[in-house]
C-alpha cells in the first residue's frame, strides 16, 4: 500500500525550524524525510531550508544533515554516498534539498555530473520560484511575469521577461534513472514518488513546487491551496520520467482559471490582460507537447 | 517521537564543539512567540482524517487517540490546518 497520512512514519525529522509561517519548502522537506526515515543523510546548500534549519545551537534536523556549498548539493551527495559505501553501510538514503536557484542556476553542473555518473542519490528541488533567502531575486525557475527585486514591475517592463526553465526535461534528457514533478498541494502524489525513488538505484530527481507566502504575496494559510491551483490551472503538472518514457500522473478535467490564480498573488498583480493571454497560450503549447509525448 | 527542548544551551566558547558537528534535533528555542492567532481543534467535529497533520509545515500536529493534538510551543499560527480541514473542525483564535 502506498504511504499516506495514516501509515507515514510518526517521527518528525524537521522540527522547530525558523521558516516563515506557512512555508511550502519546509513542508516538502518535512514530508520527504518522514517517507525516507532516520537513515537519511540530508544535504542542503545555501538557501532558506539550510538557513532555517541550522541555527546553532538550534539544529532542526533529527537525522544526519549537512550544509553544502551553494553549487555543490549533488557533488556532496556523491561524496556522502561514496563515504558510506566505503564503510560498508548500505541502508541509507543520500537526499539533497536544494532551492530553484541552487538547482537550475548554480547547482546545475554538479547535478548534471552526478546524473552522468548515475550516483545513488535522491535530489529534491523545492521550487519557490526565486532566490527567497536573499530577498526574492529572479532565478531561471521564476515564471514569466513574476515581480522580483531583480525583475521589477514598471511601466515598460512588467516583471520577469523569461519563461521558467524546464528542469524536469533537462534532467530527463540525461537519461536519468528516475525523475518526477510534484506539488505540496498534492502530497499523496509526492509521498508516492519519494517512496518509489527511494527504492530505485541510481540518480533520482524530484522537482516539487513549494509556494513561499513571503515571496509570492499570498496569505500564510494559502500555501497548500495555491500549490493545488497551479496544477489545476495547468501551469504546473504532475509527471514522471522512467525507462526513457514520460508519464502524466494527473490530468485536470478542465483547467482552472489562470487569471484567478495569478491575481491572488502580489508578484503577478501588475500583469495586463495581454500578459495573462501570453501565459495561457504558453500553457497551451506546453500541454500540446505533453499530450503528444507523455503517456 | 516528538523533538523536545533541551535544558542545556551552549553559550560559552568551551561549550561550542571543536568540529562543525553537533547533536541532531537539538532544540533550545520555541516558535510560539511568532503567533498572533492559534488553531483550536473541536474534537467533537474531528474525524481523525489527519489532513492537518499531513499538511503542517512545522509538523506540530500529532496523532492522539484517533484524533489530533497541537504542540503550541512550536506552532506558528499559519492557518494551513484550518484550510485543509474539510470538516471545519479547526478555527483560528486571536492570541491574548
Ligand atoms: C556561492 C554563493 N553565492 C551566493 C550565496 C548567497 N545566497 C544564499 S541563499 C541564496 C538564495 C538561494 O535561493 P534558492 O536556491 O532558490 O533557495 P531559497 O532561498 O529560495 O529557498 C543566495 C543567493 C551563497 N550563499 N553562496
Ligand atoms: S522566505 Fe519563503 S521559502 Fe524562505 S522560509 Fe520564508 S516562506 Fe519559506
Ligand atoms: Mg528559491
Amino acid at each position: 500500500m502506498a504511504v499516506n497520512a495514516k501509515t507515514l512514519n510518526e517521527t518528525e525529522f524537521f522540527y522547530g525550524h525558523k521558516a516563515c509561517a506557512g512555508c511550502g519548502g519546509s513542508l516538502a522537506v518535512r514530508i520527504a524525510l518522514k517517507v525516507l526515515g532516520e537513515n537519511s543523510i540530508a544535504v542542503l546548500p545555501a538557501g532558506c531550508m539550510s538557513a532555517v534549519g541550522f541555527n546553532f545551537p538550534q539544529l532542526c534536523f533529527g537525522n544526519n544533515a549537512i550544509i553544502s556549498t551553494f553549487a555543490g548539493t549533488a557533488s556532496m551527495l556523491t561524496g556522502v554516498a561514496a563515504g558510506l559505501r566505503a564503510q560498508g553501510i548500505t541502508d541509507f538514503h543520500a537526499v539533497g534539498f536544494a532551492g530553484d536557484g541552487g538547482t537550475a542556476d548554480i547547482g546545475l553542473q554538479a547535478l548534471s555530473g552526478a546524473i552522468d555518473r548515475n550516483d545513488d542519490i535522491l535530489y529534491i528541488c523545492y521550487d519557490n520560484e526565486a532566490y527567497m533567502n536573499t530577498g526574492i531575486q529572479k532565478s531561471s525557475l521564476t515564471p514569466f511575469g513574476a515581480k522580483t527585486t531583480t525583475t521589477p514591475a514598471g511601466k515598460n517592463i512588467r516583471g520577469n521577461l523569461r519563461p521558467k526553465k524546464n528542469m524536469f526535461e533537462i534532467v530527463a534528457a540525461h537519461g536519468i534513472s528516475y525523475a518526477a514533478t510534484a506539488s505540496v498541494g498534492y502530497l499523496n502524489d509526492f509521498m508516492k514518488k519519494v517512496e518509489k525513488a527511494s527504492k530505485i538505484k541510481g540518480t533520482k530527481y524530484i522537482h516539487i513546487i513549494a509556494p513561499c507566502p513571503t515571496g509570492w504575496g499570498v496569505k500564510t494559510d494559502e500555501t497548500v491551496d495555491i500549490a493545488r491551483e497551479v496544477v489545476d490551472c495547468g501551469l504546473w503538472y504532475l509527471a514522471e520520467y522512467e525507462n526513457g518514457q514520460y508519464t502524466l500522473n494527473y490530468r485536470p478535467n478542465q483547467f482552472g482559471d489562470v487569471a484567478a490564480y495569478l491575481q491572488k498573488q502580489t508578484r503577478f498583480k501588475h500583469l495586463t490582460e495581454e500578459d495573462i493571454q501570453t501565459i495561457i497560450s504558453s500553457r497551451d503549447t506546453k500541454w500540446e507537447f505533453i499530450n503528444q509525448n507523455f503517456h | 517521537m516528538k523533538p523536545y527542548l533541551r535544558d542545556f544551551v551552549p553559550k560559552n566558547l568551551e561549550d561550542i564543539p571543536d568540529t562543525t558537528s553537533y547533536e541532531a534535533g537539538y532544540l533550545v528555542t520555541k516558535n510560539a512567540g511568532w503567533r498572533s492567532i492559534r488553531p483550536v481543534i473541536d474534537n467533537t467535529q474531528c474525524v481523525g482524517c489527519l489532513a492537518c497533520y499531513l499538511h503542517c509545515p512545522d509538523g506540530v500536529i500529532f496523532k492522539s487517540n484517533g484524533k489530533v493534538e497541537i504542540d503550541y510551543d512550536f506552532c506558528k499560527g499559519c492557518g494551513i490546518c484550518k484550510n485543509v480541514c474539510r470538516l471545519g473542525a479547526i478555527r483560528m483564535e486571536a492570541e491574548k
